[in-house]
């Protein structure tokens, strides 16, 4: 096992490698662009094909292409980006073409800023582009855990036939961590084998990868059979970090970056003798419910924080199903929550006396 | 008895839809001829459009792929950048590659993509209803150019070819008809050379056809065919724009 300092993007890139994927096609746009960068250097040397796009559109249609081919393909991208390439993603849904697609966020709408941000959480687990479809959606709270789910991306991928999304923010992208990097984990890690795929019909009958459906009794049987592994998928794919929420009287929900700001507040109000919990969803689609609903027999409140205006906070309340009070707390424009803040939060939601405790609180992280 | 002649191994059996007098019916069964005669039916994939042509995957007998509209061209790309040895051809419409696909036409071309497209050009969207293309000639009535394409309005038809032989990565392009029988000989004769462009690995080709849509110009198909020769030539030159060397 190696250990080594590695930036957020490029463990994107050498992990994808070491998991078998090799070909990307993309297009630069900040704050993700050392990951093709990294991939422009490392693929041709693995034998495999990196290609700057003219546009985010062409590369996922060149994706589309490669996974039709029954390649392990990738491609990333931030926000407006991600924009763009939503009608791709519609149609990989579609046709069930198994690839990965990165975005790191950052502030929106529009052209937004360069900052981080989690803005585009609907258009992530709720589709994004036209159509009934769903994309597995995978949010890593560390270089360490950019590097196992991108492994687990590619294998959830070609498994359910579908495409995975590795959805982190630009500070995930930018910050170097220490991680555990050994490419020999991967080495059972192989692509099954893809008889669909449209690779020449030697010795077979022709392949088509195709999602028209004119007929609207044959659109509607596709449609369920999409459903039918979407259900599978929220059957056995939910996952989550679950943080001191056994015994807590409060539950805090945050995902990737924000998680790690919440987590902070959490051992500081724990300092103080306040029952809270971290519930981390690792998998925001499909959402961790089981795991939330779970944590509802002790909590009498939950939080949930976002660096977006409210989004996540929507499937937390489906979840809770009304049984107890749910709260948001979010920055948005690319700035982060600090932990005080979300401190003096979790003592609002559970009816302690913050104001007397803010400045002990304050000594607890730092100021 | 000796069989003289037969659908080709590369056209599927069934029936197409296309509209009387329409001539994709002819071009299909060009680019199926020379997938036969150049024995690459097994190693093919084609990429089907958005457009009329859209149910070609099921009337190629070779792996198809559907593309969203005008994304053909990228499709192929990733399709040939994984499997190198394939061919890969595109099949699309006037409306798909000239308007929305432009971009994706023009890069593969830069790129010198070893793709073949063939382009399939009558003037108009047939599938939606014969609406205003970017190869409408001035004057020429659709259902969204009503009182004719006017020129300091709309804009002027685009040439495709002439526009791509600027690209040092376009080996191989040409402008062909099928309006009469020696003209479909030779939309053969160039459909042939595009594939052996690719085989040969010198670069991108592409085959613009002219075709008819009787349905929506509101001419029986033996006008219609009248009309492309009288109307098409003259705003769409025929000939080979760009041979690089080694193209036989």
């Amino acid at each position: 096992m190696t250990r080594r300092l590695m930036k957020g993007n490029e463990a994107i890139g050498a992990a994808a490698l070491a998991a078998g994927c090799r070909y990307f096609f993309g297009y630069p746009i900040t704050p993700q662009t050392e990951l093709p960068e990294y991939l422009a250097r490392r693929l041709p040397e693995a034998g495999g094909v990196f290609l700057q796009a003219e546009s985010e559109i062409a590369a996922i249609n060149m994706v589309y292409g490669a996974a039709a081919a029954g390649a392990r393909v990738m491609t990333s991208s931030s926000s407006p980006g991600i924009s763009l390439k939503t009608e791709g993603i519609s149609y990989l849904a579609a046709a069930e073409l198994p690839c990965v697609i990165v975005n790191i966020m950052r502030g929106g709408p529009g052209l937004g800023g360069i900052q981080p941000a989690q803005s585009d959480y609907f258009q992530a687990t709720k589709g994004g582009g036209h159509g009934d479809y769903r994309i597995i959606v995978l949010a890593p709270a560390s270089v360490q855990e950019i590097i196992d789910l991108t492994r687990l991306a590619f294998e959830l991928a070609d498994l359910y036939r579908n495409p995975v999304m590795i959805l982190g923010d630009g500070l995930l992208g930018q910050m170097m961590e220490a991680v555990e990097f050994n490419e020999e984990d991967d080495k059972g890690n192989r692509p099954i084998p893809k008889t669909w795929a449209t690779t020449g019909c030697k010795g077979r009958k022709k392949n088509i990868i195709n999602s028209l459906y004119l007929d609207p009794a044959e659109l509607e049987q596709h449609n369920l059979h999409l459903q039918e592994k979407y259900r599978e998928i929220v059957q056995k794919e939910q996952r989550a970090e679950e943080y001191l929420t056994r015994d807590a009287e409060i539950i805090t929900v945050a995902f990737g970056t924000a998680a790690r700001i919440v987590k902070e507040a959490v051992v500081s109000a724990r300092a103080r003798g306040i029952k809270v919990g971290l519930l981390r969803p690792i998998t925001l689609w499909p959402f961790p419910e089981n795991a939330l609903k779970r944590s509802l027999q002790r909590a009498r409140a939950i939080l949930t924080v976002e660096m977006n205006a409210g989004q996540m906070v929507e499937d937390v309340k489906l979840a809770v199903e009304g049984k107890v009070p749910v709260y948001f707390y979010g920055r948005t424009g690319g700035i982060l929550p600090d932990s005080r803040t979300v401190l003096k939060e979790i003592q609002r939601v559970g009816g302690y006396d913050y104001e007397d405790s803010l400045s002990k609180a304050e000594s607890l992280v730092g100021g | 008895m000796k069989i003289v002649f037969q659908k080709p191994k590369a056209l599927s059996a069934g029936r197409f839809h296309y509209c009387p007098g329409c001539t994709h019916g002819i071009i299909h069964r060009l680019v199926a001829e020379v997938i036969d005669e150049l024995e690459i039916r097994e190693r093919t994939v084609g990429i089907a459009s958005v457009g009329c042509s859209v149910l070609a995957y099921n009337y190629f007998n070779v792996d198809m792929i559907q593309a969203a509209h005008g994304r053909a061209p990228a499709v192929a790309t990733g399709v040939k950048r994984v499997l190198p040895e394939s061919v890969v051809f595109t099949y699309q419409g006037d409306g798909d590659l000239a308007s929305i696909g432009i971009a994706e036409a023009i890069h593969a071309a830069a790129r010198g993509e070893r793709v073949t497209v063939i382009f399939v050009n009558n003037t108009c969207y047939g599938m939606t209803g014969g609406q205003m293309a970017p190869t409408t000639l001035v004057g020429q009535v659709t259902t969204t150019s009503p009182r004719g394409r006017e020129a300091m309005h709309s804009g002027y038809p685009v040439r495709v070819p002439e526009m791509l032989a600027t690209l040092q990565g376009a080996a191989y392009l040409s402008r062909v008809s099928v309006h009469n029988p020696v003209q479909v000989k030779r939309a053969k004769e160039a459909v042939k050379r595009a594939f052996i462009t690719q085989l040969k690995g010198l670069g991108f080709s592409l085959v613009e056809v002219l075709s008819t849509c009787p349905t929506n110009w509101g001419l029986s198909p033996v006008e219609a065919l009248k009309w492309l020769e009288e109307n098409m030539i003259p705003q769409f030159p025929l000939g080979e724009l760009k041979i690089t060397e080694g193209v036989a």
